[in-house]
């Protein structure tokens, strides 16, 4: 077996690993404030982290493009308090849109 | 409270937007067969990837490392790192999911951000359970599925950009925090956060940023408290 096959499955292995260690911890140490503090601000700064690195940045580097516009009409849209599935395809048909158009 | 009509709706919304993100991000699938072939991995590898990793920034940080020369174990390394980020995720999901043995064994390769994303916010098992299986579920078949039709295809099959669905994914990440950015102590977490991941985008590898944004969440718990803590509010009472 190639080098690249051992070291996929053990990249397998662990990643199953870590994420059923998350799923295993005992319920005694999410009973602590402090955890569900930590649990209730994680999504929140996760979340926004995808949003920031998924409408700006292109490798290692930040552009501003089409997928910005889109983000903008889904901010409107959720300030409008459009549903999820509405907000979702307004923003992919600005960023298609201003593609098609040559723009961004 | 919510009567018979109210629950249909919301497990219906929970639904459509479980297979809205599994559409939106499943596609990109194909970018990651293609980009894997590209790097110098055969058809199985890319496949294998995809579903035994099952974590896209994992599965393009091993390719990335690879395709730049790196070796298979620092492929490795960098994507195990950023595997940590859901174990992390388990933290929330453990007790809303309330799922043991075999079922959270299973469940345990559907971690992922989206997955994730969806059960943790809402506040009640049966809705996680529909959220959280109904997004993993979609995401898993439809990143496999386009993960092979990628790789066999190349680049062939065209750019998902084309239809704007990175601008998608983008969105849809938004509209699942725009609920949570209910006070002023949410807001500051989400800005700093987005601010840390977009400074660390040139430095470091794909999947770090969002990573390291998790220190903005350990931090603003660990703070000391300026005002003494308000009584809890009951689960759902935010919405």
């Amino acid at each position: 077996m190639s080098t690249t096959w051992v070291a996929l499955l053990v990249l397998a292995a662990g990643s199953y690993l870590l994420k059923l260690a998350g799923l295993s911890l005992p319920a005694e140490v999410l009973e602590r404030p402090v955890v569900r503090r930590v649990a209730l601000a994680l999504p929140i700064a996760l979340l926004s982290a995808l949003v920031a690195v998924q409408a700006v940045a292109d490798g290692s580097r930040l552009v501003v493009d089409a997928r910005v516009a889109g983000l903008a009409v889904a901010v409107v849209a959720l300030a409008l308090r459009a549903n999820f599935l509405l907000v979702v395809v307004l923003a992919a048909l600005t960023a298609a849109g201003l593609r098609a158009a040559g723009v961004g | 409270m919510s009567g018979p009509a109210e629950e249909v709706d919301g497990r219906r919304a929970l639904v459509r937007q479980g297979l809205a993100i599994g559409v939106a991000t499943g596609l990109y699938g194909t970018s990651f067969g293609a980009v894997a072939v590209a790097g110098g991995l055969d058809v199985w590898q890319a496949c294998a990837l995809s579903l035994l990793v099952f974590s896209g920034a994992s599965q393009f940080a091993f390719v990335g490392v690879l395709a730049a020369g790196g070796s298979p174990w620092s492929g490795a390394a960098t994507g195990l790192m950023l595997g940590a980020r859901n174990m992390l995720y388990g933290l929330g999901l453990v007790r809303l999911l309330g799922w043991r043995g075999l079922r959270r064994a299973g469940a345990a390769q559907l971690v992922i951000d989206e997955s994730s994303a969806v059960a943790t916010a809402t506040t009640r098992t049966d809705h996680a359970r529909l959220g959280f299986l109904v997004t993993g579920g979609s995401v898993f078949v439809l990143w496999n599925l386009m993960t092979l039709v990628g790789a066999l295809a190349g680049t062939a099959i065209g750019d998902p950009r084309t239809y704007g669905l990175d601008a998608a994914v983008a969105a849809a990440f938004l509209a699942l925090l725009w609920p949570r950015l209910g006070d002023r102590p949410a807001v500051v977490v989400a800005v700093v956060a987005a601010a840390l991941a977009l400074l660390l985008v040139p430095a470091t590898p794909a999947g770090v940023p969002v990573l390291a944004s998790a220190s903005v969440a350990l931090l603003a718990a660990l703070l000391p408290r300026r005002s003494p803590p308000g009584p809890v509010p009951a689960e759902g009472s935010a919405s």
